[in-house]
């Protein structure tokens, strides 16, 4: 679903076809993602969620150009993705700030690696802290910062060169409760503002809606397209959307969904020998001991 | 090459030795009051503070306590060697250890006087300095490189690890005969055993440092348009300094051994170089003053070092806050 006030931008459109990614285990070749085809319009806000070890991130790493699938055709504008590229942000759970960068700096790295000149890329850089609430920090180190303004430089970091797509792999996932909503206000705030396409990595149900134009359910290994679900709230979405009738009911629906996978992947994982490799290191053990 | 072989003093010299303990005496007498006063000083230091809240002061009293209790037993360590250095020499033990020769505190300390100001004296420490840094700095140039390059590049490290894995256990020392055949002059081929001592302990950590860069932020980095030269130098780089610090220190310790040993044995200069003539000419207080002279220098070099290192990574000094 589009942004409502047509100010969306022409580009940044994520475009997944039948994406299959295997691996080698043990000398046979496993699936962790299976005909995937997904669709992140330009300027949509789109969420991913999935029971864990579906290969949520595994679809997010590709669209970042750090992994090739093994089949199947990934673009961004029509362009099939090669490697990584700051047309394309991203954001990562470990907040993955440089330490030794104060904040404005690492809010300047992508500018730097363009070019720009220093008098430039400060004033951009302050620019976009002021508008994250951050100025005032612009001479700390990351180590100095809680959680959350780690990930909110994070964020503002990503989005300084002028990205068509954010990426954004679980970012508030190391968050407690509270600042979680709170960043997710200040990211939907932003988006609105901001109107690029976004491909958000998740579990967390509610933050899906709260987010998303439209949430991609995933099954369990081999990750697929389980269900897509529009979600029609209003924008600009408010903390009070939460307890409306259609948030209640898209959440019911789409954790009945989760459940389902998360349950087969749990049953999976008792029947493919999570339980019997346990048991067999056990007896191994044993027999160390008894030698 | 000092080759020759070095005699116990005997009469005269012993003599001599007694009036200069005698000298020390006078010279310890005139030293230790000041220093007893300050340690009495120090243990009534903290004072009870009067009408203060308790909280932040009464911390704060207590780091101070703590601190000066340090420093009172790092005079007292100091103290006790020196003591018993004195006594030593004083009553010329000779219990399978012999002090009968050792010169004592005193003489070392009449003859440092003599010798701060020759040119001579000057002139070895100056040339042993000299050769530290030459040496020391080469080896940290090609180690930084090499270690970020080979711990970037598997290729290479494939390449050249093998090669330096045979070589690295030869101890600096052993490199010297062979290192006087290589090189043209004594002086290079002092800087290159220096070299050798400090290089494969910072190549290694420099190695060690890459591995330790959390791949994330390489990732965080190429999506924000790093190449390659920008990934080694921004990212790559100071990720691995806090482990090519430990590398440099480390470094600098090994360079003064081999530094110190390469001169005892073919050196023209140098303090190791003096202290060896110290012996073999039995000018027995030089020896302790090349000693300490060592021990000062190598003592300046670390905390160089380590000062060096405060400087290059400041964030590593930025106080942490909890998650919230």
């Amino acid at each position: 679903m589009m942004a409502s006030d047509g100010k969306g931008p022409a580009r940044g459109h994520i475009d997944l076809r039948d994406i299959r990614v295997s691996f080698m285990q043990n000398g046979a070749a496993l699936d962790a993602v299976s005909g995937v085809t997904l669709d992140v319009e330009p300027g949509e806000f789109v969420s991913v969620v999935g029971p864990s070890g579906c290969g949520k991130s595994t679809l997010l790493n590709i669209v970042a150009g750090f992994l090739k699938p093994s089949a199947g055709k990934a673009m961004v504008d029509g362009k099939p993705i090669d490697g990584p590229g700051s047309e394309r942000g991203v954001v990562f759970q470990q907040y993955s700030l440089f330490p030794w960068l104060k904040v404005r700096e690492n809010v300047e790295f992508g500018l730097r690696m363009q070019g720009m000149g220093r008098a430039e890329r400060e004033s951009k850089a302050r620019t976009l802290l002021g508008l994250a609430g951050l100025l005032s920090f612009e001479n700390h180190y990351p180590d100095q910062l809680s959680g959350g303004m780690k990930q909110r430089v994070g964020i503002v970091r990503a989005l300084a060169t002028g990205p068509q797509v954010l990426l954004m792999d679980e970012p508030f996932g190391a968050l407690d409760a509270q600042t979680r909503v709170v960043m997710q206000e200040i990211l939907t705030n932003m988006w609105q503002q901001l109107r690029l396409s976004v491909l958000f990595i998740t579990h967390d149900i509610e933050e899906s809606i709260f987010l998303s134009d439209k949430v991609y359910v995933m099954t369990a290994r081999p990750g697929r397209i389980k269900a897509e679900i529009p979600i029609p709230l209003p924008r600009p979405r408010t903390p009070e959307m939460t307890a409306s009738p259609t948030f209640m009911a898209l959440h019911r629906q789409l954790k009945a969904l989760i459940r389902e996978e998360s349950l087969a992947a749990m049953g999976g994982e008792l029947r493919d020998g999570g339980l019997g490799q346990d048991w067999h290191l056990g007896s191994q053990d044993d027999v160390r001991a008894v030698l | 090459m000092a080759s020759a072989i070095p005699m116990r003093a005997v009469g005269p010299q012993a003599d001599a030795a007694t009036a200069r303990t005698a000298e020390l005496h006078k010279v310890e007498e005139g030293m230790n009051p000041p220093l007893l006063i300050k340690r009495r000083d120090l243990h009534r230091a903290p004072p009870t503070p009067a009408g203060l809240p308790p909280g932040t002061g009464a911390r704060l009293l207590g780091l101070l306590r703590a601190q000066l209790g340090s420093l009172a037993l790092s005079v007292l360590s100091i103290a006790l060697l020196l003591g018993f250095w004195y006594l030593g020499t004083e009553y010329r033990w000779d219990f399978y250890i012999r002090f009968t020769n050792v010169p004592s505190p005193g003489e070392v300390f009449t003859e440092l006087m003599g010798l701060v100001g020759s040119t001579q004296f000057q002139t070895n420490i100056g040339t042993s300095v000299g050769r530290i840094l030459s040496g020391f700095c080469i080896a940290t140039a090609l180690g930084v490189v090499l270690g970020l390059l080979c711990g970037r590049y598997a290729v290479l490290k494939g390449l050249l690890f093998p090669a330096l894995e045979v070589l690295r256990p030869i101890p600096a020392i052993a490199w010297v005969p062979i290192s006087i055949m290589l090189w043209p002059s004594t002086e290079t081929s002092i800087i290159f055993i220096t070299f050798i001592g400090a290089f494969f302990p910072i190549l290694l950590n420099t190695l060690h440092g890459v591995a330790s860069v959390d791949p994330v932020l390489i990732r965080a980095a190429r999506c924000l348009g790093a190449g390659e030269l920008a990934l080694l130098v921004r990212v790559i780089l100071p990720g691995a300094l806090p482990h090519i610090f430990t590398g440099l220190a480390v470094g600098m310790g090994v360079a003064w051994v081999s530094l110190i040993a390469a001169e005892m044995i073919s050196g023209q200069f140098g303090v190791g170089y003096f202290t060896w003539e110290a012996y073999s000419l039995i000018e027995y207080p030089h020896i302790v003053i090349g000693m300490l002279v060592i021990g000062v220098l190598g003592l300046l070099c670390s905390g160089g070092i380590r000062l060096l290192a405060r400087l290059a990574m400041p964030w590593q000094r930025a106080g942490h806050k909890e998650n919230g």
